[in-house]
């Protein structure tokens, strides 16, 4: 058991190393986010009234559309040099190296999200820092990259990957980016946690679920 | 090989086929003639006997599809794989007529095309996901690979399917629920008579029957495509 965890924090640890040497990737899923952001302020003509009520879609799309940035960059750099193969032969359980990507790429979007939310919030002057909002932004995060690691470890072995991911991806998110859609709006609201609890429910069952799948599908994905 | 038998078209198959045929011709003419017209809704209503019909046999084919990855992912055996793929294309025909007959009656009926309801939107959520079940299995060379990962977002997708229903219920449905309990907010509700009973559930063996002649023709057609490759491979070595 501890040798799984500390081959799971190696996993992580590596992964951060490796971007914080470079921050390619954190910079163009940055870049990224603010981009969507503004096509959105045109696109819907974001005007205050509109704003509380879209707020919570226009950021969820925006982090579930930089997000497939992070998810093919986080299989295809361990696809470039074989580094895949490395990493199947350490002699530990392979869903270890799942769960260490899956928390880097949990990371990798929470730092993107740490950064988008003030910009958005000082743009649009909403208040986006309460407890709840954020504890849905972690969760849905969360919930996200462990279906979209799993995801982008299938599509990273196709001939047409970068096309893949997001065919594969958005299809089967859309329960979770429902929910956290709801339940942001909700919060944001101001609602009573009676109406945000079911939207929070589908976010908790999705984020154990999909996990779960990935602990048992995960070694036929890279076997071989 | 088993190949061998299945050069030619089974007896059983073209029986079938007629059978089919006869079935469907009878049920066409049940919902367009035998069955009576609605008396609130008129005639667009007698488009449910096919509509749900459709419907069902998509569901039990993407359930089979599912049901025969998960078999495959435990006992890797190609046929489960030429199964599941058979599946999946039946199933996506038979939701799109599922849903494109819904459409043609809620025009009228509901006074749009399209509306955010969760059956409406479930249902293509879950023909988006088998489209980029076969999108994914266009993407990968290595058939034993190829029928792995497909089984996986088979997997995947029919456990995110419920749960997009869950999401989207959680606002209430204004679709109708004609067989069982209605919901009182269902918009285009009615009453069966016994000759609607009668004909709707003529229309769902017809369907069944068309539809599991359909899954044999893709099946048998799935193998073919698995033999010539196999010729391919002999002859040109790759």
């Amino acid at each position: 058991m501890v040798n799984y965890f500390s081959a799971l924090f190696s996993i992580l640890r590596k992964d951060l190393a490796v971007e914080w040497r470079s921050r390619q990737l954190l910079t163009a899923m940055l870049v990224f986010s603010v981009l969507i952001i503004l096509i959105f302020n045109f696109a819907l003509e974001l005007d205050a009234r509109l704003r509380a009520e879209v707020s919570a879609g226009v950021l969820w799309a925006t982090f579930a559309f930089a997000g497939t940035l992070g998810l093919n960059r986080s299989m295809a750099i361990e696809k470039e040099h074989s580094s895949l193969d490395g990493l199947l032969l350490a002699p530990v359980d392979r869903s270890a190296i799942y769960f260490g990507k899956t928390t880097a790429n949990t990371v990798f979007i929470l730092v993107v999200e740490l950064f988008t939310l003030p910009i958005y919030a000082v743009l649009y002057n909403v208040n986006l820092f309460t407890p709840g909002f954020l504890i849905v932004i972690i969760l849905g995060s969360w919930a996200y990259s462990a279906i979209g690691t799993l995801l982008a470890a299938m599509a990273a072995q196709a001939r047409n990957r970068e096309l893949l991911l997001p065919v594969l991806l958005f299809p089967v998110l859309i329960p979770v980016l429902v929910a956290a859609v709801r339940a942001s709006t909700g919060i944001l609201d101001g609602l009573e946690m009676v109406y945000i609890w079911p939207s929070l429910n589908i976010i908790i069952a999705y984020g154990l679920i999909m996990p779960v799948l990935g602990y048992m599908f995960f070694d036929l994905i890279v076997k071989d | 090989m088993a190949l061998k038998s299945l050069d030619r078209k089974p007896r059983s198959l073209s029986a079938l086929d007629i059978f089919s045929f006869l079935l469907v011709s009878a049920a066409t003419y049940l919902a367009l003639v035998y069955a009576p017209t609605e008396s609130v809704m008129g005639p667009v209503q007698r488009i449910f006997y096919f509509h749900a019909s459709a419907g069902w046999v998509g569901m039990v084919a993407f359930i089979a599809a599912a049901v025969a990855s998960l078999i495959y992912l435990i006992r890797p055996n190609k046929k489960w794989d030429v199964f599941a793929v058979a599946a999946v294309e039946v199933g996506l025909v038979y939701s799109f007529i599922n849903i494109a007959t819904g459409s043609i009656w809620a025009r009228p009926i509901w006074n749009t095309w399209w509306t955010w309801d969760p059956r409406l939107v479930t249902a293509t959520v879950m023909e988006l996901v088998y489209f980029a079940y076969l999108l994914l299995r266009q993407g990968i060379e290595d058939p034993e690979r190829r029928a792995r990962f497909g089984a996986i977002y088979a997997l995947l997708g029919s456990a995110s399917v419920p749960l997009t229903y869950m999401s989207i219920r959680i606002w209430r449905t204004i679709h109708p629920v004609v067989i069982g309990s209605g919901s009182p907010s269902a918009q285009g509700d009615f009453d069966m008579t016994s000759t609607m009973v009668f004909t709707l559930l003529f229309s769902f063996v017809a369907f069944t029957v068309l539809g599991t002649t359909v899954l044999w023709h893709r099946i048998r057609l799935g193998w073919l495509g698995e033999r010539v490759e196999e010729l391919r491979y002999k002859a040109i070595g790759f």
